[in-house]
């Protein structure tokens, strides 16, 4: 029933490459022993070998030591893990003061909220109309007692990308710690721990077609950090259960594929629907910056129709997108990242998420604006909504 | 599996009945807002002799449930006195739909809202309301049994979240058995609001939730 579907949600996530699965397969057929049992039998050494193997290769791509990286289940637990385990570690050296920008993905923004209520001191700094944090805010912000700034690399929604070094530079200079939710950039943007002094980075496999339910969290030597859950002693005593070995392959393999032709695919990708939307649709707008944001991004507002409307006819239609209407969520609420840049709730009901990924084409990008154009148009003529009001 | 709609939902959404603006209607009504991120128009003529509703349309600036009710209550509609018309419920709607997702029930109840609107404007237009009622403790209760409880998908008078309504010189206070933090607590204040602040003698409304 999907076969035709043209899939434009890889912010979500993404198809599986089959190279991947080819990678990932002896060790769910062959090489199936848990590492740990490594001094037991051989098969527990080729397992611990393709784990580590696997680290090598996430450390390598974020310019770290393989000992610095944890797998874990994906963005969600790394970053509970990062937020919880630091904060956790530094209980009673610092004031409980955590730092977070307002658009952060669910991972790090309910963390904080539910630490808020737990009795942390949390800040949310604020971003300007396109998503780029406000730096003077974050300086102003931190104090002696801050454990922990946590500001996403890319943003998930708009493609906004941050001023990661400069970021890391301020916190460096406050002595503070800083994790980075690098979901949505990890392969697509560079982000070099050994250049820049950012101490922890959320990263997953299922935005570069790796398998769902694995990531990691690079923690920088030395980090003050608990293990935030119970169990065996794997992955250094920070991160309990039996290794997804098959996974960790997975995702180490997915992050080899990369090329920085793919990125410039997407770039070129991203760049015709922005444009050819922007020239062929009528009050439209462009939400994040125009400039600094991913190269797999777009968002689209399309004015006086709703977000969740547009998406079904696109499905009838063969194109599979997301909206940051409040009606495509359970929750009810309108997108908190287009509130968060000073869009009202019209903008967020109407906005577009386009996330290319590496099985679509220029002919998906140009396919979509041809459909937008007629379900754009045909709602509009419902809406009593328009420009003259 | 399938959609969470009905095929009669997909069916309405693809091809709604009644659709666009009505010249020189006899009767309009406009329930919603862009900022609630649903809004419904719902136009009239009608038979001054029979007070039969001999056309109506609707305009709808929502998601597949809003365009899909909308749609419906126009069929509903269409052919009965303003009276009987009156009568039409969302729980017919949705019956009539195939059933509605609770979850999506409020973006839905405001066909209804548009269509008793018109009815309303109609009515007014000719001379059939007498003067505006004050608003008391039924009055309120009355127009909350328009706001949706998304957990079970009917009314918060019926779901029996209302635990405390207060009226004093116009400013009228709801308190509403949920915490301030779940998931629908803000959507179900905003349609509070939202029904309560088009009361004629009231200024100002507050909602407050147990905790």
């Amino acid at each position: 029933m999907f076969d035709k579907t043209v899939y434009l949600d890889n912010a979500a996530s993404t198809r599986l490459d089959e190279r991947v699965l080819e990678a990932m397969k002896p060790y769910f057929f062959d090489t199936y022993a848990v590492a740990t049992s490594e001094f037991g039998y051989s098969m527990g050494i080729e397992s611990k070998e393709g784990l580590e193997r696997s680290r090598k290769v996430i450390a390598s791509a974020l310019g770290g030591d393989a000992n610095e990286i944890v797998f874990t289940s994906g963005s969600t637990e790394s970053s509970n893990m990062a937020i919880k385990g630091v904060l956790s570690a530094l209980k009673g050296k610092k004031d409980d003061h955590l730092i977070v920008s307002r658009l952060e993905d669910f991972d790090v923004l309910n963390t904080a909220k539910m630490l808020e209520k737990q009795g942390y001191k949390v800040d949310f700094i604020d971003v300007d109309s396109e998503g780029v944090l406000d730096l003077e805010m974050l300086k102003a912000a931190i104090t002696p007692q801050t454990a922990l700034v946590s500001i996403q690399y890319a943003n998930q929604e708009i493609g906004t990308v941050q001023d990661i070094k400069a970021i890391a530079d301020i916190c460096k200079e406050k002595e503070v710690l800083l994790h980075t939710d690098a979901t949505h950039s990890f392969t697509r943007l560079p982000l070099d721990v050994s250049q820049i002094p950012v101490d922890l980075v959320t990263v997953s496999a299922h935005t570069i077609h790796g398998p769902r339910g694995v990531g990691a969290l690079y923690i920088r030597e030395g980090t003050p950090i608990n293990k935030w859950m119970d169990g065996g002693f794997q992955e250094f005593d920070l991160r309990a259960g039996i290794e997804n070995i098959p996974g960790a392959v997975g995702f180490a393999t997915a992050v080899e594929l990369v090329t920085p032709e793919e990125n410039e695919q997407l770039k070129a990708m991203r760049d015709r629907i922005i444009e050819r939307v922007q020239s062929e649709i009528s009050h439209v707008t462009l939400n994040g910056s125009a400039t600094s944001r991913l190269p797999q991004n777009a968002n689209l507002t399309f004015h006086y129709v709703e977000g969740e409307s547009i998406t079904l006819h696109l499905d009838m239609m063969g194109f599979a997108v997301s909206t940051g209407s409040a009606c495509f969520s359970r929750s009810l609420e309108a997108s908190h990242v287009i509130l968060g840049i000073g869009g009202d709730h019209e903008r967020a009901h109407g906005s577009l998420r386009f996330s290319f990924g590496r099985f679509n084409t220029m002919e998906d990008a140009d396919a979509i604006i041809d459909a937008l154009k007629e379900v754009v148009e045909n709602l509009r003529a419902i809406s009593p909504l328009s420009a003259d009001d | 599996m399938t959609f969470p709609y009905s095929k009669e939902v997909l069916e309405h959404f693809r091809n709604p009945h009644n659709v666009g603006k009505m010249d020189d209607p006899d009767g309009k009504g406009l329930e919603g807002s862009a900022a609630c991120g649903d809004m419904v128009a719902v136009y009239l003529k009608v038979n001054p002799d029979t007070l039969i509703i001999e056309d109506i349309s609707f305009e709808s600036y929502g998601c597949a449930s809003n365009i899909a009710t909308a749609s419906i209550i126009t069929e509903l509609a269409k052919g009965k006195t303003l009276e009987d018309a009156k009568k039409i419920t969302w729980k017919e709607a949705a019956e009539a739909l195939g059933g509605l997702p609770p979850v999506k029930a409020h973006c839905s109840v405001l066909a209804v809202e548009g269509l008793r609107s018109a009815i309303r404007d109609y009515e007014e237009k000719h001379g059939m309301v007498v003067e505006d009622e004050p608003t008391d403790e039924e009055v309120v209760r009355r127009r909350l049994k328009h706001v949706m409880n998304p957990i079970k998908g009917l009314d918060i008078i019926r779901t029996e979240l209302v635990m405390k309504i207060e009226i004093n010189e116009g400013n009228v206070r709801v308190v509403i058995d949920l915490p301030s933090h779940h998931q629908f607590a803000a959507a179900i204040k905003e349609d509070i609001i939202e029904k309560l602040e088009a009361l004629w003698d009231v200024e100002s409304v507050t909602v407050d939730f147990i905790s």
